[in-house]
């Protein structure tokens, strides 16, 4: 929006000091400099593709050594996000920020990585050709070789992407995104697909770039990958962030049960987050669903019809935060 | 620069190592040439080399209207093209590669022709000339690459393909590309002019050295060229790929 020009030139300028720090102390005006320094931002953020709005007033901070899972069902706008940060589409309203500039500016991306979705990577190139090829967009960048082990493809340089299996193009794919040695990689959905083998080979070499200092913001639409590598989590849907915390406490709101029964007035229930009734039938949201039904029978109501079901993430964050849209 | 080079040389690996396109970005003019020139004008020195030239601006708008048109669009639909865009390179490197590979394709296209000509027709030229000839088919190529990329950077392919059909053969037939070019019919020079077809042809057909290009045609062929640049770069400016995500 504001500084969106990307002229024939932004390649070939050497505008900030590249090879340590490109963002160092690019952040406006910002007082607490002992804090992690903020390396992308969303500003009240907004986007609609015609009449769906797939974000709705994002406003969300990476700093710098996090490493953070975005998630949420399918259609949550996650991935609207990520294509926002990394420059892909600009927002309806509101603004992003990416080492202090803007997104769209290509310089800004220097310092970040992203991951292709797999299915798009050009079949009749080699591996080692789409490395290079990425490769040559960074001022500097990792050796081939040992990115290649790190991501389990050492033996297929030569091979073309094409005869590569899934898990294989996955794995590439998830390894350009630290090919230009970035502070801040976005990995879309990087182990869809993959057997657990090669699931948890990829989690280790993410953990590997963020213990060594690197940024990571990462969506899943499975919890339990989240859990395995996240430290926060920020819970996404219907375009919003429903929550925003660290791992523990998103974690305990995940672990929402719903009871259900069908009987007439009920006493005051402790542990009870939310109740909602559909005629005859009562739904009861608990995070501890033992003690709840020990409270009931203890209280000597008559019900019928008992039953005990997890809720879906999804579920327990949309009936959880109050506003529910049915159109979306 | 070098992201110019680094950018033309894989799009050319990616296209070659199918060699089908690359074939069949050739065949159409040859097959013209074979079917339209050679019966009628081959024995003909002058007609022959006339309707070469013709069949060689064919070839150069039928690729730079294919290759883009249909190659951006499908490109546009898939996730490695996004990807590029996150690279930390402007649109430049991107855009100047698809228009150095189209030329690419382009010269491999009118090889054929070159063949057929040399070998069915009585078509000659002076090396000079010849040099003239490619250097004015480059230039004619322009309007057609850029109308290409507006079609490829607005269009899903689907509707991409359709419009570049609609958008090829009118202009070759309405240029008087596919007629007899000593003799052309009455509508054909009526609007001939009006297209970047004709300007296009009479530029190679001057380098060669037969005539004067027409003015009201060389103007047209300016404006075509000026307003297709406009409407690329605006193509690419709206464009965020066709991915709804």
């Amino acid at each position: 929006m504001t500084e969106s020009t990307t002229g024939p030139t932004t390649t070939s300028t050497t505008t900030t000091a590249l090879p340590a720090d490109p963002a160092a102390g690019t952040a406006p005006g910002t007082g607490t400099e002992a804090r992690p320094e903020t390396l992308a931002r969303a500003v009240e953020v907004t986007r609609r593709y015609g009449d769906v709005l797939a974000l709705d007033g994002v406003s969300l901070d990476i700093r710098s050594g996090e490493l953070v899972g975005l998630l949420g069902p399918n259609g949550a706008g996650k991935s609207t996000l990520i294509n926002l940060f990394v420059g892909l589409r600009r927002p309806t309203s509101g603004r992003m920020e990416l080492f202090g500039g803007s997104p769209v500016d290509a310089v800004r991306r220097r310092g970040i990585g992203v991951t292709p979705q797999e299915t798009g990577l050009p079949p009749t190139l080699r591996v080692r050709e789409v490395v290079d090829f990425t490769a040559a967009h960074y001022p500097r960048g990792v050796e081939r070789g040992a990115l290649l082990e790190r991501f389990g493809l050492s033996d297929l340089e030569r091979r073309q992407i094409g005869g590569l299996s899934g898990g294989q193009k996955r794995r590439l794919a998830v390894a350009l995104a630290f090919v230009g040695d970035p502070r801040l990689v976005f990995l879309d959905e990087p182990t869809t697909g993959l057997d657990v083998e090669a699931r948890r080979g990829l989690w280790e070499a993410i953990r590997g770039f963020h213990a060594e200092g690197g940024t990571v913001v990462l969506t899943s639409h499975y919890l339990e990958e989240v859990e395995a590598l996240a430290e926060r989590v920020v819970v996404i849907g219907h375009g919003r962030v429903l929550a925003d915390g660290p791992i523990a406490e998103v974690r305990g709101i995940a672990g929402v049960r719903r009871v259900a029964l069908t009987g007439g007035d009920l006493p005051e229930l402790p542990g009870v987050l939310r109740t909602e009734r559909e005629g005859e039938r009562v739904h009861l949201l608990t995070t501890d669903a033992d003690a709840l039904v020990r409270e009931l029978v203890r209280a000597d109501v008559p019900f019928s019809d008992l039953e005990i079901r997890p809720t879906s993430l999804e579920e327990a964050f949309l009936t959880i935060t109050a506003r529910e849209p049915q159109d979306a | 620069m070098s992201l110019l080079l680094t950018h033309t040389r894989y799009q050319f690996l990616e296209t070659v190592r199918v060699p089908i396109a690359v074939i069949g970005n050739g065949f159409f003019p040859a097959a013209s040439m074979l079917f339209f020139v050679v019966p009628f004008a081959g024995d003909d020195p002058v007609g022959a080399t006339l309707a070469t030239a013709s069949m060689m601006v064919f070839a150069v708008m039928s690729s730079g209207l294919f290759t883009h048109g249909l190659g951006v669009s499908e490109d546009r639909a898939q996730p490695w093209d996004p990807y590029t865009r996150t690279l930390p390179a402007g649109p430049w490197p991107r855009f100047g590669a698809r228009i150095l590979n189209a030329l690419a394709m382009t010269l491999i296209g009118i090889v054929p022709v070159l063949i057929v000509a040399a070998l069915f027709t009585e078509a000659t030229v002076t090396p000079v000339r010849f040099l003239l000839g490619f250097l004015a088919l480059m230039l004619a190529s322009a309007p057609f690459q850029l109308l290409g990329l507006f079609i490829g950077y607005a269009l899903p392919s689907k509707a991409a393909i359709a419009v570049v059909q609609l958008t090829l053969f009118p202009m070759a037939v309405g240029g008087g590309l596919l007629t007899n070019p000593v003799d052309p019919p009455a509508f054909i020079d009526a609007v001939a002019p009006f297209l970047p077809s004709r300007g296009a042809v009479e530029l190679v057909w001057a380098a060669l050295g037969y005539g004067t290009p027409d003015t009201l045609a060389l103007v047209m062929f300016g404006v075509w060229t000026a307003v297709a640049a406009v409407l690329a770069a605006w193509a690419y400016r709206r464009d965020e790929g066709d991915r709804f995500s």
